[in-house]
């Protein structure tokens, strides 16, 4: 083989590779990709029906109500304007608490409900998972521009 | 007292740093041996400093000095000693120092262990470590100093996280930053490589030893991590694609790219290019993935505080590094050259295709893992990537990399003869898929994916055996022979059968694992898997600094007690806390797994249990075991050694040609 048909080949092959892993990480990112709504959002119907998703917020207080096989978990998610009710067959997280941060992932029936196939607290007492905070923010601006009593700087320091 | 002298050895290191980084860089570049020789002494120096204050920052959690801010947030009187010293990297500020003092470790080792190197190369090396050194301290000292004072003092501490009040996690990170930090001698020796616009066999075998270092304590650490996680998290899983995981994953990838690079241009002279910029990669996502764990940008186990301050200094440390690597690469490269030729098929373009999957594979994790994050940095809103992201990216990445990893230690460089090759393995393929085909049936089951993990590890294993009849095989002296091969060759398969085992320990554990989340009275018996699973009930106990709810649970098989465990709950008393503490059966064919869930309101002593069956899972752990000892051998290897002795004529130019390993 001569020099040049080598250096063709070599190049060939590895655009060839390389665009079967980029066709494979685009395939499966597609494929794997859950987006992350707030209760708000959900109950806005802006969640995407049939498809899995997250759900992040606070466990409403006094909301957790465990059935008599001891598994399954009925509880809330709230971002204290909106909740969501959860539904889950297993066993919690350690730290899975009413009114601690929480994410669960699943996907909302007509009902409302969400059928959640995981529950997410995290590894610290304090820690707030982002997007039940972000859940909170937003919120927060939503509850403040309902009571229009709050003054707009309030609102937009909400925002940061 | 005591931690403001930690503090000071803190700035004196600081100031040595910055000594060594510009002192011998600029000599090497002059030539003047007086600036160049105060490289050796400046990183003895900068040991000793750095040592002293991490003995300080120690003392401080020993003596539960809470007037120390650090000592405070992580400690308190009742834990127990040993997780006082451990507490000192349970943090980011200590675990920045640890890193700091690691890196102070390896430049004092390569001073010592370089009398053959050319003056010039040692002071290059030495002093790119300087400066990486100036960059860790920098940020310490103006963004996390762990000697801050708290006053008023504290009247105790609010106690280590308690998932981190454990004896795997006392080795996991020295051993995981060992191999982040190694890295960085790879990563000097590229860059000094560039800087003198000289790089030949002679520069991959000073630098290869090095990098197998790192990569022995990166395997070990990122294997200690997995273990602890499959004991201590209660979900009886080895490996979640959480993104800190991803962090130290991706730079083992790349290392292991690496070394496989070094081999070639060591050999062959070749690929040197790569293996420089390879060098780079793997130390920036080392530096990348430090920060991305200690910035708090990525949440989870292992992040702590988010300080915006903090992101801005790493952010600028990553691109300058970065930055100033690739641009001395782009200008200084091309004076290196591509090095030698090879044909299509060839052990080097086995080599080169494993390269670019390994590579391959380090960017899709990268990718995942980082997605979501610019995904928000955009506005695009949040979102994660799962899991089945990376399985579905990943396993098809490395069903070619694995087969070609059985035919490279048979492929013979330059020039493969195909014909003469196939005609080589087709009794090992062959012996690989029967075995594949037919050992799934014996354990009950016979599933696709199963069967194609056991082809891979078989294949492996034929394709050692193999390599080892040609090579040992014959007429003459089997000990001769035995003895004849190098020790980095036995190194190498020895590390090849460490995947082997790796695989068929992921493969059987996913394909046969059972596991069963049930509520359990006192008094139930559950049978599964073959087992009966006797619940007796939980029993407070008081440990030294938390109370536990401590499960019985008898497991027997046909009628015989195989062994009792004993699960706990336990509840920290001063974080508050609760914890999920595992209790495991370990065996060679397979773990019996048990961890209590929560107690069930309104009943009798129920809890939820899980109860898993987890086949061959140490197997996985004993892969990883086998590639770092892998390592080991080829690092002893005798010509590493003997460049040693001959220290004055190392400097000239050593042969090529040597058997090939």
């Amino acid at each position: 083989m001569k020099a040049r048909e080598k250096r063709f080949l070599f190049i060939a092959v590895g655009v060839v590779a390389v665009g079967l892993a980029v066709a494979l990480v685009l395939n499966a990112l597609d494929k794997n990709v859950s987006l992350y709504f707030t209760p708000t959002q959900v109950f806005n119907n802006e969640a995407p029906h049939g498809r899995s998703f997250r759900i992040g917020g606070l466990v409403e207080e006094g909301s957790v109500k465990r059935e008599a096989d001891g598994l399954t978990v009925n509880f809330a998610i709230t971002d204290t304007h909106k909740r969501i009710p959860v539904v889950y067959k297993g066993i919690l997280p350690d730290l899975f608490k009413e009114g601690k941060g929480v994410v669960a992932q699943g996907s909302v029936g007509p009902d409302g409900v969400m059928q959640a196939d995981e529950v997410l607290a995290k590894h610290d007492e304090n820690y707030m998972p982002p997007e039940a905070a972000d859940a909170l923010q937003k919120a927060g601006v939503a509850n403040a521009a309902a009571a229009s009593a709050v003054s707009e700087p309030a609102a937009a320091s909400a925002v940061k | 007292m005591i931690p403001e002298i930690g503090n000071f050895a803190l700035i004196v290191g600081l100031f040595l740093a910055f000594t060594l980084g510009v002192l011998p860089i600029v000599g090497a570049a002059r030539n003047n041996a007086v600036l160049m020789g105060v490289a050796r002494p400046l990183a003895a120096g900068q040991f000793v400093f750095l040592g002293i204050a991490l003995g300080c920052l120690t003392y401080a959690f020993v003596a539960n000095d809470f007037s120390v801010l650090y000592v405070a947030q992580h400690s308190n009187s009742q834990l127990p000693t040993v997780y006082r010293v451990s507490a000192v990297w349970g943090g980011h500020e200590g675990s920045l120092l640890l890193w700091a003092f690691l890196l102070s470790v390896w430049t004092l080792a390569v001073a010592m262990y370089s009398k053959h190197l050319p003056e010039e190369m040692v002071a290059r090396v030495l002093g790119v470590m300087g400066l990486i050194a100036v960059g860790f301290l920098l940020f310490m000292l103006m963004t996390s100093n762990p000697f801050d004072r708290l006053l008023p003092a504290a009247a105790d501490g609010r106690d280590l996280n308690p998932l981190l009040q454990d004896p795997g996690l006392v080795i996991h990170p020295p051993m995981l930053y060992m191999g982040y930090v190694g890295f960085s001698v790879a990563f000097a020796f590229a860059i000094a490589a560039l800087l003198g616009g000289r790089m030949d066999a002679t520069w991959a075998r000073w630098s290869r030893p090095w990098t197998t270092v790192a990569w022995v304590f990166m395997t070990m650490g990122i294997a200690l991590g997995s273990w602890w996680a499959y004991y201590e998290l209660g979900w009886g899983g080895w490996w979640f694609w959480d993104p800190v995981e991803n962090a130290s994953f991706m730079p083992w990838l790349l290392g292991t790219a690496l070394i496989h690079s070094l081999a070639v241009t060591e050999k062959r002279n070749a690929f040197k290019s790569w293996t420089v910029l390879l060098a780079i990669a793997a130390f920036s996502l080392s530096l990348l993935g430090t920060f991305l764990v200690r910035s708090g940008v990525l949440t989870s186990v292992h992040s702590f505080a988010a300080d915006p301050k903090r992101g801005i200094f790493i952010l600028t440390f990553l691109v300058i590094v970065i930055g100033v690597s690739l641009l001395l690469f782009a200008w200084r490269a091309p004076k290196i050259g591509l090095g030698g030729k090879f044909d299509p098929l060839s052990r080097e373009s086995l080599l080169l295709s494993n390269n670019v999957l390994l590579s391959v594979a380090a960017a899709s994790v990268f990718i995942g893992t980082l997605y979501p994050l610019f995904m928000d940095a955009l506005g695009q809103g949040k979102l994660s990537v799962g899991p089945p992201y990376f399985e579905a990216v990943f396993v098809p990445l490395m069903i070619p990399m694995v087969l070609m990893m059985g035919l490279g230690p048979l492929a013979r460089w330059k020039k493969v003869d195909a014909p003469e090759l196939a005609k080589r393995v087709s009794w090992a393929f062959g012996a690989a898929l029967l075995i594949a085909l037919l050992l799934p049936l014996t354990m009950g089951k016979w599933s696709v994916m199963v069967s194609l993990g056991l082809l891979l590890a078989f294949w492996i294993i034929a394709s050692v055996t193999l390599s080892l009849r040609e090579r040992l095989a014959g007429r003459d002296d089997f000990m001769q022979r035995l003895r004849g091969q190098s020790l980095s060759y036995y190194g190498m398969q020895l590390a090849h059968l460490g995947v082997a085992v790796f695989i068929i320990g992921v493969t059987l554990v996913k394909g046969y694992e059972t596991e069963r989340d049930v509520r359990m009275d006192v008094g139930d018996v559950l049978n599964t898997g073959g087992y009966e699973f006797r619940f007796n009930g939980v029993t407070e106990e008081q440990g030294p600094n938390y109370v536990a709810g401590k499960g019985h649970v008898t497991i027997s098989k046909d009628g015989k007690v195989v062994t009792e465990l004993y699960p706990e709950k336990r509840q920290y008393n001063v974080s508050g806390m609760p914890m999920t503490e595992a209790a495991i059966d370990a065996g060679l064919l397979g773990d019996l797994y048990v961890s209590l869930g929560e107690p069930i309101p309104d009943s009798d002593g129920a809890w939820a249990v899980r109860v898993y069956i987890k086949p061959f899972v140490d197997w996985i752990w004993a892969g990883c075991l086998l590639m770092s000892l892998g390592g080991v051998l080829a690092i002893s290897d005798r010509r590493y050694r003997i460049h040693n002795k001959r220290s004055a004529e190392a400097k000239t130019e050593m042969p090529l040609e040597e058997k090939t390993a």
